[in-house]
């Protein structure tokens, strides 16, 4: 495919003029230069938000140890990272900036759902790529409509997909229960869960109940969630209330199989509040290795890690998985940038971001980063773990959506 | 002093002397109008969109300002009548189909009511127990904007994204320079309006409230429904604001309007200059901006920097930066010849 498209360039070049070698010729878009690549990106490092901005700084380490290694194709990475606090308007103000006064490349990682849909319509019109935003809703994966944006995370429909998946094969008579946020968030969830589920969704799913975020408590959403007579208990809840969720079906007796959504995955922030003895045996889903599993301390990859950790962010948490997630997504554009080339310009950087094919060591064993011009979700595939009272343990295969 | 609101017996009194000076401030601002039409040709379309942005929060503080400043009534919530506005805009736009420039009106007058709505209770409450209960009002804004049954109008979390609007006639300017001078022309008239209402006899009486409630009451001005009223327009002129900033932004969510809005428009108001006008363009430009510089100085501790220059200008400038500007002006010598 791109074979040919190169040929099809290179006769075209030819029959025109007889500036045959503009072809080996360096194109640069914004923002390059044979030395520099400036990119643009958004964080909230203040604001509600801000436990997330460590994301952002360690991608801002890891393309500083790119550049000590000498940069990419010779190019050292400039990366302008501003503060939006997680309100949109500012996002909007800042990747003006970026766009309009650095003239950046390209916008790599904006985070959260508010403020990539607040700059989702400029960047495509402005034909800048909006490259593996942090976010796990689904709209991120339109080439069609939006050519210029692309997600990186499962979204939260492909996981609930994966546990449908998961249920279909080892326990196809499962009656479930589903606990869910009354929101975006919450009914992607359920709808991944149904479409998974396919015909049998409607005989499967015995009960859904959903919570305000404003409200106190979902005690009452788990004791009617019980007498419905599930005996499977899918949790797609925030971590506080995930925590109240897995406490109060034990405390009540109820004794489900229980799935419990990858927004809650921390054992320090829900399961522990929850009670570690209560949380044995919930299953969850996830694409990256657990920085703080023991079972990590020989992986070759994770070992890389930490010593980038040690030598570029000391003051970030190693055992925090955003950096890990930084980390690993500052490796993808890395990958992306190397396939580009010398040509640099932002059409050709979609066109090689829907041409990836790896499998980054930090990610789960089987999980990889694979996109197509037509395939706009570079992570497909997630691996199960259960809780055994310490640690997610992972078990079988990884899933595809 | 009082040769704007008394014309005739002034100009009787000073004669020519204030005659030219009338003229001198006439001239100055028809010449910082010309200066503020053609910014946007001298800048970039980013930082023309800045300014833009700036105007619309300029019209915000300036019906902050008849509250807290001429009215005395402190409000922490003007945050949420921004949101009214913004999303009356972002609504009618994208569900209805209606030109951007006519949802600005609507919006305003949706505002006022509110605004009049909410200052009727409010009259009970003086001071910071006010503060208190309009605090409140911005505190809920964003989980409002959420509620489920909205939603269908709302977005919810996800918000609403509006089209951004071409110039008219075919003009041969770009959508970031038109939308700066529409929001210039709305601020320009808005900015008449409010110095005609404040320096008239409505004005005066808003003022006397503020100053001792019984000798206004005993002047026979009525407290109660001046002072809903001033709520209401207050509210009425942040509404427009927030129309405009909505459509330059191009999104409103309820992120978008968290309680840090209402305690920015509240640092604008004091900054630029309690009970002024032109204090109303001063505190925009620093709530525009400052946060910007402080980020560039310093991306670690942004906020601290931020602080550091609040306290600054509180230091230096007790009055705000109008009144800074206004004994500057003062003292200058040729000032001084003129009226001699």
């Amino acid at each position: 495919m791109r074979e040919r498209s190169y040929t099809l360039a290179a006769a075209l070049a030819a029959a025109l003029t007889l500036t045959a070698p503009a072809l080996a010729q360096k194109q640069y878009g914004p923002g390059v230069t044979d030395t520099e690549i400036k990119i643009g990106n958004t964080m909230p490092y203040s604001g509600p938000a801000s436990a997330y901005g460590t994301i952002g700084r360690a991608e801002a380490a890891y393309f500083r140890m790119i550049n000590d290694q000498g940069g990419i194709n010779g190019r050292k990475i400039n990366f302008i990272s501003l503060d939006d606090g997680y309100s949109p308007p500012k996002t909007v103000e800042q990747v003006r900036k970026l766009v309009e006064q650095e003239n950046v490349l390209l916008v790599f990682q904006p985070l959260g759902t508010p403020s990539n849909t607040a700059i989702h319509k400029y960047m495509n019109a402005k034909k800048v790529p909006q490259l593996f935003v942090a976010t796990g809703a689904t709209k991120w994966g339109d080439p069609q409509h939006f050519p210029w944006t692309m997600g990186w995370q499962p979204s939260y429909q492909a996981e609930a997909r994966i546990y449908a998946k998961y249920l279909l094969q080892t326990k196809p008579d499962a009656k479930i229960a589903v606990l869910y946020q009354n929101d975006d968030y919450g009914k992607d969830y359920l709808k991944g869960l149904k479409d998974g589920l396919g015909d049998k969704a409607a005989k499967m799913i015995v009960a859904e109940a959903s919570y305000e975020v404003t409200d106190p408590t979902v005690d009452s959403q788990i004791v009617s969630l019980q007498g419905s007579g599930a005996d499977v208990f899918f949790n797609v809840a925030t971590p506080k209330f995930a925590a109240q969720a897995i406490r109060k079906a034990y405390d009540i007796g109820w004794h489900p199989l229980q799935l419990l959504n990858n927004v809650s995955i921390s054992v320090g922030s829900v399961l522990t509040p929850a009670g570690l003895e209560k949380s044995i045996g919930i299953i969850t889903a996830d694409y990256r290795k657990d920085p703080a599993d023991p079972q990590c301390d020989n992986d070759p990859a994770m070992k890389e890690w930490r010593a980038f950790m040690a030598k570029y962010y000391p003051e970030g948490d190693v055992k925090d998985n955003s950096n890990l997630y930084g980390y690993t997504v500052a490796m993808t554009l890395a990958q992306v940038l190397k396939q580009c080339g010398d040509n640099l310009t932002r059409e050709n950087v979609m066109k090689e971001a829907a041409h990836l094919d790896m499998s980054p060591g930090t990610l789960q064993p089987g999980v990889k980063i694979t996109t197509s011009p037509t395939d706009f979700f570079p992570i497909k595939q997630m691996r199960l773990q259960k809780f055994d009272g310490k640690a997610w343990v992972p078990f079988g295969e990884a899933i595809g959506s | 002093m009082s040769a704007t609101s008394e014309p005739g017996r002034a100009i009787a009194a000073a004669g020519e002397a204030g005659a030219a000076r009338r003229a001198w401030r006439g001239a100055g601002l028809a010449l910082l109008l010309l200066a503020a039409v053609l910014l946007p040709f001298l800048v970039s379309s980013y930082h023309a969109f800045q300014l833009t942005l700036a105007l619309a929060y300029a019209i915000a503080l300036l019906g902050l300002n008849m509250l807290t400043g001429y009215n005395g009534q402190i409000s922490l919530g003007h945050g949420a009548f921004y949101a009214i506005g913004a999303y009356i805009a972002a609504i009618l736009m994208t569900q209805f189909d209606w030109p951007y420039w006519a949802t600005i009106p609507v919006a305003g007058l949706v505002c006022l009511v509110a605004g009049f709505l909410f200052g009727l209770p409010a009259l009970r409450l003086e001071g910071l127990y006010l503060a208190l209960a309009t605090f409140a009002l911005a505190v809920a804004t964003p989980q409002l904007l959420k509620y489920k049954h909205l939603e269908d109008w709302t977005g919810g979390v996800q918000g609403i994204v509006i089209t951004k609007p071409d110039p008219p006639f075919g003009l041969p300017i770009s959508q970031d320079q038109w939308l700066y001078l529409f929001t210039l022309a709305v601020a320009v008239l808005m900015f008449v309006l409010a110095h005609n209402l404040l320096r008239g006899r409505i004005g005066r009486a808003i003022v006397a409230i503020r100053d001792h409630p019984v000798a206004a009451e005993t002047m026979g001005i009525d407290n109660a429904i001046y002072k809903s009223l001033t709520f209401g327009v207050s509210a009425l002129y942040t509404g427009v604001a927030g129309a405009l900033g909505a459509i330059a932004v191009q999104f409103v969510a309820p992120d978008s309007f968290n309680v840090f809005l209402s305690i920015s428009f509240l640092v604008g108001v004091v900054v630029g200059g309690l009970a002024s006008i032109s204090g109303a363009v001063y505190g925009a430009l620093f709530i525009q901006f400052v946060p910007n510089i402080a980020d560039d100085i310093s991306k670690a501790a942004p906020w601290a920097i931020y602080g550091v220059f609040l306290i600054a200008c509180m230091y230096l400038m007790p009055r705000g930066v109008a009144g800074f500007v206004q004994s500057a002006a003062a003292r200058l010598p040729w000032r001084e010849t003129k009226k001699g």
